[in-house]
């Protein structure tokens, strides 16, 4: 019967081609790999791999499952769990499930598979591994040359660094600068509050006391800043011609600061020097527009002392940061501390001030380039740097119907080839590959939305090649996109010893 | 695939300008976003339909037809009477038959039509034969004729008129009862000019006495922005049956609806007008896609059924009631009663009854009047891979690796409306598709095969050879004017082939041919989608009534052009290999008679724990009525199915008829492996199942093809007298030995099974472990539960050896499982053949054998013998369920055969009988004891 496999017929006589070229007959029965074959005995009664059983040997191979892990039939179909070893003689052995054993498709490459199911399978062993071998020589090839480059890049990625640290500690010392100011009107501010503390911890009334006075002190500095200010010849009085710069003081309001007006201002002098003028500023100040700066809100100087009951100024200041910082791209930011950077000082500053501030400091200086050599020196490139170079760059792929542009660390979009707006696919998220080779996925997220569905994201796959290019692109699921990204920065290094086909010994 | 399709393409279509597809485009987007469920407003209630509303508005009570005793003709065939409208003076003619096999048809119709009303063609079978009616008694009050045996009489009473089919004592059935028959009989319409006036008045006297006023919305209705110019005028139909005794009536699908009916009053009738409706509801009595107009009644006395042939907009109200049993001869008592009124838009009253009196009986009654389930080809009972689209050759390739990788088995991939180049049928997208053949190619090397959708709307294009061949046919469907019909569907502008016109049919089936429909080849299949026909921008999302089919309008024929789509297709299929394989067509839209074309499918269901409860009665109820070919979206079409539920929903459907999963094109992918290494155990696990038991799928479906019984059936049909029975559709039988009762709860830990059949047992198909009949079953489960229960008594067989494909397990050796009954014996079937040709119509080219335990004996013997077929497939093993350890086990032919025995489980395993599995063969079990069941 065409069923009853005879397990004498059973056991093949596998000539194995090895790299050598010497030919050994290995007998044992179909299906079962070399390494397993001395559980094959046939002179025993065989038990079943799992040890569960034990069966007289003839009904190994007899297409009908007798032990539960399928191990009596390595060469039948017979046992649901079963497999079968493939031998593929020059190519790599394998195994397939036994439901493959003469389903009239060709599995293995040396046809053993389809011995009686009437399948007239090809043995296409050599070929293929001939093929395999071109592959991973071609490969290696790439692998060695994508390694060098990357050598490369991780040198100039280590210069880059080099440099842009040097540049950010640059930019440290100037800011340094700032900050020994931003320091000193801090300290300013906190000696000023030093004693509205303890008048806090004494009484109420030592407070509106305290306040009182720094109130007038307040009124000091700003007088003595106005003094300044209209002191327009530094002569060290002020009068009337300078005073009359000033027509918002006009006291009767009918929009011009006569000589007589402003004298009576000065308190019928000519010219006053700053005591003097410290007795007149009560009756100008309501209407005095300095011709600086307006008093930046936020600013913990100008600070109405009567408005707030003292609390911790500056974090209070630190807070207000996160509401207003809300007009950037960058996730990271959402992960910085409450604790106020210099940077973030330098921000806070209106525009007025800033560029009062740059005055004092380097023109380079600007925040903004700061702020994005932070952002760059941040960026995880790579245990070495090696991604450093894709920073800044975009890579395209024209397919049929769509351009796909690949911007690294910055963001994906696709833009119909022939007119049409640009969709983004999604924004830097992190790297994602699996954790022992983190640095092979990239994810962006977070794109346009989809109808009724997720906003779209990209996953990025990278591997080595020489060039540096996008691929392929693909939507394996709704609005889920798949990139693939050849660089050199994922190679690895090859392998001493050429990588060559082994055969089963 | 529904209405929110609309969005996408037309949004596409709004990069080639014009404008105002854009313009639609948004006001689509407006109209539809934020919509979770139907809106109902798309769609019309009772009174919405005028002639719902008019119909619906005669209540019950003295009926004004009177039937006319002296115009009384009763041939060998066939009696006519006229019956005459008191109100109105207009006569019609009744024609009643007594058809063979315990039925009777009757007819109604204008004496003398203003034009001639439709008369559905195409779905009977044949003209039932008829078998002589005779006369009993005649008075003034009315006649009595025979219907042959079991003193069973039709009685027709003249005033009012009214028919009684009785039995003995019994009244089974009556007809206008309730005096709700209503005939609207075409007249001219009284504001078109006094000359018209005048000669219809000549040619109608009667009109003068006709006291109808015309109501509004009798010559044009509007519904939301559409008119329907109703030219014909009024032309309703209305019918009431009363069925004393009866608690219970089943069918007239498709309604997302429980198997048992409701009752309407209060609300809206039960609606059969076949609807393309996005996202439905479940529990209401809305149209859906199909529509079958066939109810039926079951008591514990007695089963029957009525067929309403009519292919027009159709509403059923069913109400019940305790009647006074006045009609008996016996002393009055109160009973049940339902009564069912049927209201049709247009055509005639043709109304078949079958008089069962078992549900086998009204199953074979319809199906000698219908057809039965087409026989499908073994692997369309495979396993269906189905997505709104794999993308390109590469994704179609990767998917069907997929199942390999994760050596999962499945016969079918399917191609929704991407593959096409912009949605031209029978065409391929150059930049996705650009070799079918070789994707097809890469299928037949894999033993697989491919599913294309083809459907009845066409790009209007006239660089499309479909589109140009169709317009100079002139074989579209036309509008009221007379222009070629035009409305919106996938491809944009779209023509409707007129289906209905035999010429259309059968060019549409010659073009797929090889040569014909290019890159097609033997292992491409279609679907048909959309067959309704669905017009985004019709009336109800469907064809303007108005619209004209010849000389018929579409109003006449609305609820069959989706068979028609399906018959033309699978002709076509057919005809490609010369009359030699056996077709595979999945419509979404349905008629009596659908299931002699191919499968069906419960339309875009979504994602939800309900959806996937509701599957099972609405395949009971579509098995009821003949279509057993179908199926629900596994995993839901619209949303995505949580983990839970995808598993849930691929147990189910591997016990149900047809098993593909499918998922909108919005959704996310949800191949089986895309779910953890678990829930794919547990999905390839319940695959697994499927194949195991395709050879018994593979007999249930020859048997349903042969006699017409259901393949998936409620627990009622076998068990008609068990009351417990009638309402159950949570659980379902295949065939008459495998009751199913899957998990459809989220987080279930246990299930109630009901076993049927007092006395009998009933054995875990997969524990083993005996059950007895007629209990409450408390079955807890897990995730990789399915409670399926094998009857005692039977046998079954199954292929354990799972491979990718069903043609490739062709060859496989059987198990048999044999459940002994508590009598200790069993009985069951096997059919064998070539899987896929007509050659064991043709050619007898089939084995079809009997197993029968008995008397410690297990025997195969040949049901046909005059078939002959030769089987690669043998028997490997014997399973007996619930025996008792024998001394020895010995084949007739070739002596001891080896064999344990299981104590726990009470299961003996033969090993190896080794006999083919179309071979003579008994097999001899000596015991100490005879073999019997273990108590």
């Amino acid at each position: 019967m065409q069923h009853n496999v005879n397990w004498l017929q059973a056991l093949l006589v596998l000539s194995l081609s090895v790299t050598l070229g010497w030919t050994v007959e290995v007998q044992r029965p179909r299906g079962v790999p070399l390494t397993k074959r001395q559980f094959y005995d046939e002179a025993k009664p065989f038990t079943c791999l799992d040890g569960s059983r034990t069966i007289p040997f003839d009904r190994v191979n007899d297409d009908y499952c007798d032990c539960k892990d399928g191990s009596d039939e390595p060469g039948t179909a017979a046992c649901p769990n079963g497999s079968f070893h493939c031998t593929n003689a020059g190519y790599r052995p394998t195994f397939i499930p036994s439901s493959r054993i003469n389903d009239g498709i060709c599995d293995c490459c040396d046809g053993t598979d389809e011995y009686n199911s009437g399948a007239s399978c090809q043995n296409t062993c050599k070929e293929l591994g001939r093929k395999e071998r071109e592959a991973l020589q071609k490969l290696a090839e790439i692998t060695k040359e994508g390694f060098l480059l990357k050598q490369q890049l991780i040198e100039e990625a280590k210069k880059g660094q080099q440099e842009k640290q040097s540049r950010l500690s640059e930019l440290q010392d100037s800011r340094k600068g700032h900050e020994d100011k931003v320091e000193a009107l801090r300290t300013v501010k906190e000696t000023a509050e030093q004693p509205e503390k303890e008048a806090k911890e004494r009484h109420l009334k030592a407070w509106e006391e305290h306040k009182a006075a720094l109130r007038l002190e307040k009124e000091k500095a700003k007088m003595a800043e106005v003094f300044l200010e209209l002191d327009d010849n530094a002569d060290g009085f002020v009068d009337v011609s300078e005073l009359q710069t000033h027509q918002e003081l006009d006291p009767d309001g009918d929009g011009t600061l006569t000589d007589t007006e402003a004298q009576g201002l000065l308190g019928g002098a000519h010219k006053v020097d700053s005591t003097e003028f410290m007795n007149m500023w009560s009756n100008m100040k309501e209407k005095y527009v300095s011709e600086v700066c307006p008093p930046t809100p936020s600013s913990d100087l100008d600070k109405d002392p009567d408005s707030v009951y003292p609390e911790d100024d500056l974090d209070e200041d630190a807070a207000g940061e996160d509401d207003e910082d809300d007009d950037d791209d960058d996730d990271r930011d959402d992960d910085d501390d409450k604790v106020i950077s210099p940077l973030q000082v330098l921000e806070k500053l209106s525009v007025c001030e800033r560029e009062r501030w740059c005055l004092l400091c380097n023109a380079a200086l600007l925040p903004f380039s700061f702020r994005a050599l932070e952002k760059e020196i941040s960026f995880d490139f790579g245990p070495s740097s090696e991604f450093a170079y894709l920073y800044s760059q975009c890579y395209e792929l024209t397919t049929n119907e769509y351009i796909y542009r690949l911007c690294p660390f910055n963001r994906v979009s696709q833009k119909p080839k022939y007119g049409g707006s640009e969709t983004s696919l999604g924004s830097w998220g992190s790297w994602s590959g699996p954790e022992d080779n983190k640095y092979s996925v990239m994810k962006y997220e977070h794109g346009m939305g989809c109808w009724q569905g997720p906003n779209r994201s990209t996953t990025v796959k990278l591997t080595c090649g020489k060039e540096t290019a996008v691929v392929s692109t693909s939507e394996p699921s709704r609005c889920e996109y798949l990139m693939e990204f050849t660089t050199p920065a994922v190679c690895l290094e090859p392998p001493n010893i050429d990588t060559q086909v082994h055969d089963e010994f | 695939m529904g209405f929110i399709r609309i969005l996408i393409e037309l949004s596409l279509i709004c990069m080639n300008p014009p404008r105002m597809s854009c313009l639609l485009a948004v006001w689509l987007a407006v109209v539809l976003s934020g919509i979770q469920a139907v809106d109902r407003s798309n769609f019309k209630t009772c009174i919405q339909s005028s002639f719902c509303k008019r119909m619906r508005d005669v209540v019950p009570g003295h009926s004004p037809y009177r039937a006319l005793l002296e115009t009384l003709e009763l041939s060998n065939t066939r009696l006519t009477l006229q019956l005459i409208n008191d109100n109105n003076k207009v006569r019609l003619l009744l024609e009643l038959y007594r058809l063979q096999g315990n039925m009777t048809r009757l007819k109604i119709n204008e004496l003398k039509p203003l034009r001639p009303r439709f008369e559905v063609p195409d779905v009977l079978i044949a003209d039932p034969p008829t078998e002589p009616l005779s006369l009993v008694s005649q008075d003034e009050g009315g006649v009595v004729l025979s219907l042959g045996a079991d003193a069973r009489h039709l009685v027709v009473s003249a005033r009012p008129f009214r028919l009684d089919i009785v039995e003995g004592p019994h009244v089974l059935l009556s007809v206008n009862s309730r005096g709700l028959l209503a005939f609207e009989h075409q007249r001219p319409r009284k504001d078109t000019g006094i000359g018209q006036l005048t000669y219809s008045v000549c040619l109608y006297p009667c009109l003068w006495c006709d006291k109808e006023e015309d109501q509004a919305d009798m010559w044009e209705e509007t519904f939301k922005s559409h008119t329907d110019s109703k030219p014909n005028g009024p032309t309703a139909i209305s019918m009431d049956f009363s069925l004393p005794g009866v608690e219970h009536v089943y069918g007239i699908p498709e309604h997302a609806e429980n198997l048992r009916l409701k009752t309407t009053d209060g609300h809206d009738p039960y609606r059969l007008y076949n609807l393309d409706v996005f996202q439905y509801e479940l529990y209401n009595p809305m149209a859906l896609y199909g529509s079958v107009p066939v109810l039926l009644s079951h008591s514990t006395q007695r089963t029957m059924g009525i067929f309403w042939l009519n292919a027009a907009e159709t509403w059923v109200d069913i109400s019940s009631k305790a009647a006074e049993n006045t009609d008996s001869v016996q002393a009055p008592s109160k009973v049940a009663q339902t009564d069912v009124r049927w209201i049709s838009e247009s055509g005639i009253i043709d109304v078949f009854i079958m008089l069962g009196p078992k549900p086998t009986d009204v199953f074979a009654q319809y199906a000698s009047l219908t057809g039965t389930q087409s026989f499908p080809p073994l692997f369309a009972l495979g396993y269906h891979q189905c997505r709104w689209n794999y993308k390109d050759q590469e994704d179609v390739r990767s998917v069907d690796q997929g199942f390999d990788d994760h050596d999962i088995p499945y016969d079918f991939i399917w191609l929704d409306i991407e593959h096409a180049d912009g949605k031209r049928y029978f065409t391929w997208d150059p930049a996705h598709f650009s070799q079918p053949r070789e994707m097809l190619q890469g299928l037949v090397d894999k033993r697989r095969k491919m599913v294309a959708i083809v459907d009845p709307h066409i790009k209007v294009d006239s660089g499309y050879r479909v589109h140009k061949e169709i317009r100079s046919k002139n074989l579209y469907v036309k509008n009221k004017d007379g222009g070629d019909y035009e409305g919106w569907c996938w491809p944009g502008t779209s023509g409707y082939p007129d289906f209905t016109n035999p010429e259309m049919r059968s060019w549409w089936a010659s073009m797929f041919a090889y040569d014909q429909y290019e890159g097609s080849m033997e292992n491409l299949y279609i679907w048909n989608d959309m067959n309704e026909p669905s017009v985004f921008n019709g009336p109800e999302v469907t064809m303007h009534k108005d619209a004209l089919h010849g000389s018929w309008e579409h109003r006449d024929i609305h609820n069959l052009y989706g068979l028609y789509v399906q018959m033309a297709t699978a002709d076509g299929l057919i005809q490609r290999s010369g009359g030699v394989e056996r077709p595979f067509v999945l419509a979404r839209a349905f008629f009596a008679g659908s299931q002699r074309y191919g499968a069906v499918w419960t339309g875009d269901n979504a994602a939800e724990w309900s959806h996937l409860k509701i599957s099972i009665p609405m395949c009971l109820s579509l098995g009821l009525v003949g279509i057993s070919f179908c199926g629900a979206d596994v995993g839901g079409f619209f949303k995505s199915p949580s983990s839970e539920l995808l598993v849930r929903w691929y147990q189910t459907g591997a016990y149900q008829p047809f098993f593909r999963a499918h998922a909108h094109l919005d959704t996310p992918r949800r191949e089986p492996w895309l779910f953890g290494p678990e829930n794919t155990a547990l999905i390839r696990e319940a695959v697994r199942q499927r194949y195991a038991l395709l050879p018994y799928w593979y007999l249930l479906f020859y048997k349903a093809h042969g006699t017409g019984q259901p393949v998936m059936r409620p627990l009622w049909v076998e068990y008609p007298e068990d009351v417990t029975t009638f309402t159950i559709d949570d659980e379902y039988l295949l065939g008459r030995d495998l009751l199913v009762h899957p998990v459809t709860d989220e987080g279930s830990k246990e299930v109630t099974v009901y076993l049927p059949g007092t006395g009998g047992v009933w054995y875990d198909a997969f524990t083993f472990q005996r059950h007895e009949g007629g209990q409450n079953l408390y079955v807890p489960v897990t995730m990789s539960s399915i409670p399926v229960f094998q009857r005692g008594g039977s046998i079954i067989p199954r292929k354990n050896r799972i491979r990718r494909s069903s043609s490739c397990m062709e060859k496989d050796p059987y198990t048999l499982y044999v459940a002994l009954s508590p009598q200790g014996t069993a009985e069951g079937e096997l059919y064998i053949d070539d899987g896929h040709t007509f050659n064991y119509e043709q050619k007898k080219q089939f084995v079809h054998r009997r197993f029968i335990f008995a008397d410690s004996t297990l025997s195969s013997s040949n049901i046909s013998p005059d078939s002959q077929f030769s089987t690669a497939s043998w028997v490997e093993r014997v399973l007996i369920l619930g025996a008792h350890k024998p001394s020895s086990v010995t084949l007739k032919t070739s002596g001891q055969s080896p064999f344990d025995f299981d104590e726990a489980t009470s299961v003996l395993t033969v090993h190896k009988p080794g006999v083919n599995a179309g071979a003579d063969w008994t097999l001899l079990f000596q015991c100490r004891n005879p073999l019997s069941i273990v108590l």
